[in-house]
């Protein structure tokens, strides 16, 4: 999650005063991680820098703020730009749970196992996710499936990597 | 919690080709339960096994306290019909039948008599958003609509197990999260214990917890008895 371009991205509705920004971060994208007033203001501070935004000094909002933050357009191209490129997909090669299932096989353990318990904690992790669907609300809910798609992502290559351990295996312990 | 249904130990094979290889598994009251593993498992035949469709070759299977293997054909006819529910892949509802008719069913073969049948039967359209589908046909129902046409049947004699074999596996993701949002909302209402046959791991996060059937046998994740 990028802070500079959501907080852009929350500029462009309207000028804000930083404490309405925090308020929309927390509620839209924060999900349980407060953005820290003090993160807000330093990252405003810089977008100004930049010629992002500018301030207008003007009566507070909703907190104490006197400063209201207006996008520029070099701020809105950049929202455009950033909305409109795709984001690099991750090549997954790497990951933690790769590098452990290899890891067991050259070291002779059962990595079937650890694929089953992975698949376990995943599975755990999907029924809170769908607990949260059925009883969150609609942007509780699009969360939710963001993540239990990654996670159905991950099962179906655990279910892969589980029906070719034995090739992967002559392949790392030649 | 107890044990309302189990397998123990249970073979079966399709002529030489064994399907179930001492699979064990023990569900309790109220659960809902994913049956998953790949294609070719063995999960819809243990499926099948447990709902007393088909007969092991070895092993048992208890309902209740009591034997299903051994029962007679016609027992456990009666088993199906009047403690069980089904719930299918393809909503597999009878043609000729309106949808009123076809939630209706399993009262009118249980000895209900047809008024009561079709009231109660009525009940299930609003609640799972059917309203004005009541007079339908099979053919004139969407897949998700018939499903959950389908999904009314299974339920509508509170059976005390619903044996539910990929119920979504016909329908977009979407409507299928619909469909499982509903089974599990009335399964929880009415006490009803579900076992969950699916390989789409969204579907199963629906369940309490899953077990894995490989090779014709049970494997549940570790700290889980099965």
């Amino acid at each position: 999650m990028s802070v500079p371009l959501t907080l852009l991205g929350l500029l462009e509705r309207e000028p804000s005063h930083g404490y309405d920004l925090k308020r929309d971060y927390d509620a839209y994208f924060g999900r349980g991680k407060p953005l820290p007033f003090g993160q807000v203001y330093s990252t405003l501070s810089r977008l100004a820098r930049d010629g992002k935004v500018v301030i207008s000094e003007v009566g507070p909002g909703a907190g104490p703020d006197r400063k209201r933050y207006i996008i520029t357009d070099l701020g809105a191209t950049e929202v455009e730009q950033w909305l409109t490129q795709p984001v690099e997909p991750e090549p997954h090669l790497q990951t933690v749970l790769f590098a452990k299932v290899v890891l067991a096989l050259m070291l002779d353990r059962p990595a079937g196992e650890y694929l089953d318990t992975q698949r376990s904690a995943h599975l755990q992790r999907m029924r809170e996710l769908t607990e949260i669907k059925r009883t969150g609300n609609l942007v509780d809910a699009l969360l939710a499936d963001h993540g239990l798609y990654h996670l159905e992502a991950d099962l179906r290559w655990i279910e892969m990597t589980g029906a070719r351990l034995d090739a992967l295996k002559r392949t790392v312990r030649p | 919690m107890t044990v309302v249904i189990e397998a123990r130990n249970v073979e079966f094979s399709f002529g030489q080709t064994p399907a179930l290889r001492g699979a064990t598994i023990a569900v309790e009251s109220g659960e809902i339960l994913a049956i998953m593993g790949p294609s070719g498992s063995g999960k819809s035949t243990l499926l099948h096994c447990l709902a007393g469709i088909l007969v092991p070759d070895s092993g048992e299977v208890l309902f209740d306290g009591a034997r299903v293997d051994s029962m007679a054909e016609t027992q456990r006819s009666s088993l199906r019909r009047d403690r069980f529910g089904f719930v299918f892949q393809f909503g597999q509802l009878v043609p000729e039948l309106t949808a009123v008719e076809n939630v209706a069913l399993p009262l009118l073969l249980s000895g209900v008599r047809r008024t009561a049948a079709l009231r109660k039967a009525y009940g299930w359209f609003e609640r799972l958003g059917l309203e004005g589908m009541e007079q339908r046909r099979s053919g004139e129902l969407s897949g998700g609509q018939a499903q959950r046409v389908a999904l009314a049947r299974g339920l509508v004699a509170e059976p005390e197990v619903l044996f539910a074999d990929e119920p979504t596996g016909a329908l977009d993701s979407l409507t299928g999260e619909q469909v499982m949002d509903l089974l599990v909302a009335a399964a929880r209402e009415q006490g009803t214990t579900v076992i969950l046959v699916t390989h789409e791991p969204r579907v199963a996060a629906y369940a309490d917890r899953e077990v894995i059937v490989r090779d014709g046998r049970v494997n549940a994740p570790a700290g889980i008895a099965s």
